[in-house]
């Protein structure tokens, strides 16, 4: 078996709340976390908010310090490089955010935003090549070249997620974080946003760390799903396997309360009893 | 209990008067439940506010709301403060931006009970009380005296729909109420508005981008698409069996898991794992 | 008359007003105080004894005060006076105030330290400063540069604080530091742009608030020194003359209040253009 692309083991966060009085007390946000993501699959972090898994999904990328624990990325301890080492490291892992409104600067053509990430290249290419780059990145998430010199209030927000996208891809990195990355859209653009992150992942073999509250996305999109409640992941498995047979009761109470078209004609007959209760 | 007939709701826009809600006509009897589904910028929080008499100030509204035969758009300011609150509630999607923040849950409560009807401060406190136990707050001796910042979105949401039944209407306007919620949350919260319309008849108008909330907690729906009412009738003939394109493709762009159990009847589409483009 | 009407409707956007007449006003007094520079009716010096304290339109557009010199020159050139100095205060109050704010939003470190330091700022009122650093460096212009420029230093380095945390809370931002962007670089490329309309919005109603408090400067002999002319001087001279000779009061007040009011309207219209959300926010 080949070693994951992604292992974390044992990861803490605390953070210090000042109390009342000078008092400090800790916060345990993400406690005591570990999971594997292998290499071109597609592992979804899904609980309820507060529960921990922003605060992950920041740690994963380096944007945060953990209180304990490790995260490996290609077999490299993240929070051991030296800062230079881990700069360099950056372009192996790339995020999308929840909103498009708030993670494109409107004012920054498309084209300037998709190439950002090219600053973490030594060689990173000028002029013609660089535009190619970004064209082929933009192709990549359904979008044409002549989007590059547009600006992001053209853009629809399905469209905005994936210029965010392209963003991402644009180092060629090996995972991707996406944080609640569909929440904000209609559901119809959402569905889009899921094709295409699940195409992607076929033809490049991408490694995704997909952060949601909805449990029909993770239905959707994941091979296995970790459940996290109160800063825990109380129940890791293959997709099926959690969904169908929960063993949890947190995660049985997770897919109760899921609003499904299975209660249909349920309604009715449930006022009739009650009716005839009275 | 409510009709709207032909309502036409349009802003002045640069290039002319632009329709946000297009001559929809649907009704609400006693004790039923009606959903609203559609997707952002259908018009369906439009509807709910020109039934309310808030439209903004620059819309035009054309056509007629009937509250039990009064027409709303035609009613005076003076007219409307009466209805809104008495005859109907509204619900918001973002409780902590509804309740004010320097007052405590118990007053809040207590401010429109006393608003309408001459009670004493002790009647009206226990009338709170009585109406927090009703939303099912935990603990609602304590909670009586919270402020809102002190409570979870779950709690200030309970207490939105205490403050709205404080004055006991007729008629619930709950506009997206889960949106901001958790799953766990929201169900506690559509199981306490399916009670309200159950155990004391009230009439509700629920709004949601959510077919599962529409398909939990609503007797009728109506599909809103652009401000046009595209389908309108019992929720689960609408969900079954959508006669329009528009529902057909809301209904498949939901979650495989969502439209378990819909059976293989409907317009669901082709499942969704396979890779590939757009439509 | 209808269709003008409509057209003009349907040209309206937030701001649209205040903006044309805010512009207008300013564009009119920049003008004055530039044409003044190569052109007066008189010299603006000149004394002639035997013409003083004519009324209007008797000797000159606006008469002469109690020197015989011609008030119209002496408002022309005190504008460029009076602008000159509000420019380079607000200069000197914009560049190290935004630096100061920026650099409190980039750095919690920083953050307490430099906003003690504008608290402090702001304590000495610009007339104090003045009276101070009149003692020390003599009245003249650069005193009251640097009085009125120190105490906009805190003003510029708050509302840019703000909003600069406002942009730092941003998603792109995040993006940004996963692009592996520094401090430095994200404020330059991603925060300053999304703030330099509130910063301009700002020098713009700093500018009034500079030409007021210059006047006032002058007004106490702590501005130019004489010869050169400026609103303020002109209005401490006329209170000798004021039943004699009003105009001669009125002018320079009304100009003084003509262009605070210019610019606070072009701030305001500015305000709503650059920042439409907070209009079609309903």
């Amino acid at each position: 078996m080949s070693a994951p692309l992604l292992a974390i083991e044992n990861l803490t966060r605390d953070y210090a709340l000042r109390g009342t009085g000078g008092a400090t007390r800790h916060l345990r946000a993400v406690d005591g976390v570990s999971l594997d993501v292998e290499a071109g699959s597609i592992y979804a972090v899904v609980g309820e908010s507060g529960c921990g898994k922003s605060t992950l999904a920041r740690i994963v990328m380096a944007l945060d310090r953990p209180t304990g624990g490790t995260v490996r990325l290609g077999g490299d301890d993240l929070f051991a490089l030296p800062p230079r080492a881990l700069a360099r490291k950056r372009r192996d892992f790339q995020m999308v955010f929840q909103d498009p409104y708030g993670s494109l600067n409107p004012r920054h053509s498309v084209g300037r935003i998709v190439a950002e990430p090219l600053h973490l290249l030594d060689d990173a290419p000028r002029g013609r090549e660089r535009e190619a780059l970004v064209a082929r990145a933009l192709a990549d998430v359904g979008l044409p070249a002549s989007a590059a010199v547009r600006y992001p209030h053209e853009f629809s927000g399905g469209q905005r997620q994936r210029i965010a996208i392209a963003r991402a891809l644009i180092t060629n990195p090996k995972l991707v974080v996406a944080d609640e990355a569909v929440s904000a859209l209609d559901l119809s653009i959402q569905a889009q946003i899921l094709r295409l992150i699940l195409s992607l992942r076929d033809r490049h073999g991408l490694t995704v760390l997909f952060i949601t509250h909805n449990i029909g996305v993770v239905d959707e999109i994941a091979d296995r799903v970790g459940v996290m409640q109160a800063g825990r992941l109380v129940e890791t498995g293959p997709v099926r396997e959690v969904l169908d047979h929960p063993r949890e009761a947190y995660t049985r109470r997770l897919l109760d309360a899921e609003p499904t078209l299975a209660v249909l004609g349920q309604r009715r007959r449930a006022q009739g009893e009650s009716a005839r209760a009275l | 209990m409510l009709a709207i007939r032909n309502l036409s709701i349009a802003f002045p826009g640069p290039d002319g008067p632009v329709r946000v809600v297009d001559d929809v006509s649907v009704a609400v009897q006693r004790g039923e439940s009606l959903g609203i589904v559609g997707e952002s910028g259908s018009g369906k929080s439009m509807l709910s506010l020109a039934t309310i008499g808030l439209l903004p100030k620059s819309a035009r509204a054309a056509g007629e709301i009937l509250l039990e035969g009064r027409d709303i758009l035609a009613a005076s300011e003076r007219e409307l403060r009466g209805i809104r609150g008495r005859r109907i509630g509204m619900i918001f999607q973002e409780p902590m931006t509804a309740l004010n923040p320097a007052m405590t849950a118990g007053q809040q409560i207590a401010e429109g009970i006393r608003l309408h009807r001459a009670v004493g401060r002790a009647e009206a406190r226990a009338e709170a009380l009585r109406l927090l136990d009703r939303v099912r707050i935990p603990d609602p001796a304590r909670r009586i005296d919270s402020y809102p910042h002190e409570m979870s979105g779950g709690q200030r949401q309970r207490v939105g729909i205490a403050i709205a039944l404080a004055l006991k209407p007729d008629l619930l306007i709950a506009d997206e109420p889960t949106t901001a919620l958790d799953v766990t949350v929201q169900k506690e919260i559509l199981d306490i508005l399916d009670e309200l319309v159950a155990d004391l008849g009230l009439s509700l108008i629920l709004i949601s981008h959510d077919l599962g909330v529409i398909a939990r907690s609503t007797d009728r729906t109506l599909v809103m698409c652009r401000g046009r009412a595209v389908e309108e009738g019992p929720t689960e003939a609408v969900l079954r069996r959508p006669t329009a394109q528009y529902t057909r493709d809301l209904i498949a762009a939901l979650p495989r898991r969502a439209r378990a159990g819909l059976g293989g009847e409907t317009a669901g589409g082709e499942p969704r794992r396979v890779a590939g483009g757009g439509r | 008359m209808t269709v003008l009407a409509l057209r003009a409707r349907r040209a309206w956007r937030p701001g649209s007003v205040t903006l044309l007449v805010g512009g207008v006003l300013t564009a009119f007094l920049v003008a004055v105080a530039l044409t003044s520079l190569v052109w007066t009716p008189e010299d603006p010096a000149r004394m002639r004894i035997l013409q003083k304290l004519k009324g209007p339109l008797v000797s000159g557009l606006l008469g002469t005060d109690h020197l015989g010199r011609d008030v119209a020159s002496m408002l022309m050139r005190g504008a460029f006076n009076s602008l000159t100095v509000a420019f380079a205060a607000v200069a000197v109050g914009a560049v190290l105030g935004t630096l100061a704010g920026v650099a409190a939003a980039a750095r919690a470190g920083f953050d307490a330290v430099l906003m003690r330091i504008c608290d402090a700022l702001f304590a000495l009122p610009p007339i104090l400063s003045a009276i101070m650093l009149g003692a020390l460096l003599g009245p003249g212009a650069l005193t009251a540069i640097i009085a009125i420029g120190v105490f906009m230093i805190p003003v510029f380095a708050r509302v840019t604080r703000g909003a600069a945390l406002q942009i730092w809370a941003r998603d792109y931002i995040m993006a940004a530091r996963m692009a592996g962007k520094g401090t430095a670089r994200i404020t330059l490329e991603h925060v300053l742009p999304n703030i330099a309309g509130q910063i301009i919005v700002q020098v713009t109603i700093q500018l009034a608030m500079a030409i007021l408090t210059e006047a006032g400067l002058s007004f106490l002999g702590l501005g130019l020194p004489p010869p050169a002319p400026t609103w303020g001087r002109m209005l401490a001279e006329a209170q000798t003359y004021l039943l004699q000779a009003p105009h001669l009061a009125l002018a320079p007040g009304l100009a003084i209040a003509a262009a605070v009011l210019g610019l606070n309207l072009l701030g305001d219209g500015l305000a709503a253009r650059l920042d439409p959300r907070r209009r079609q926010a309903s």
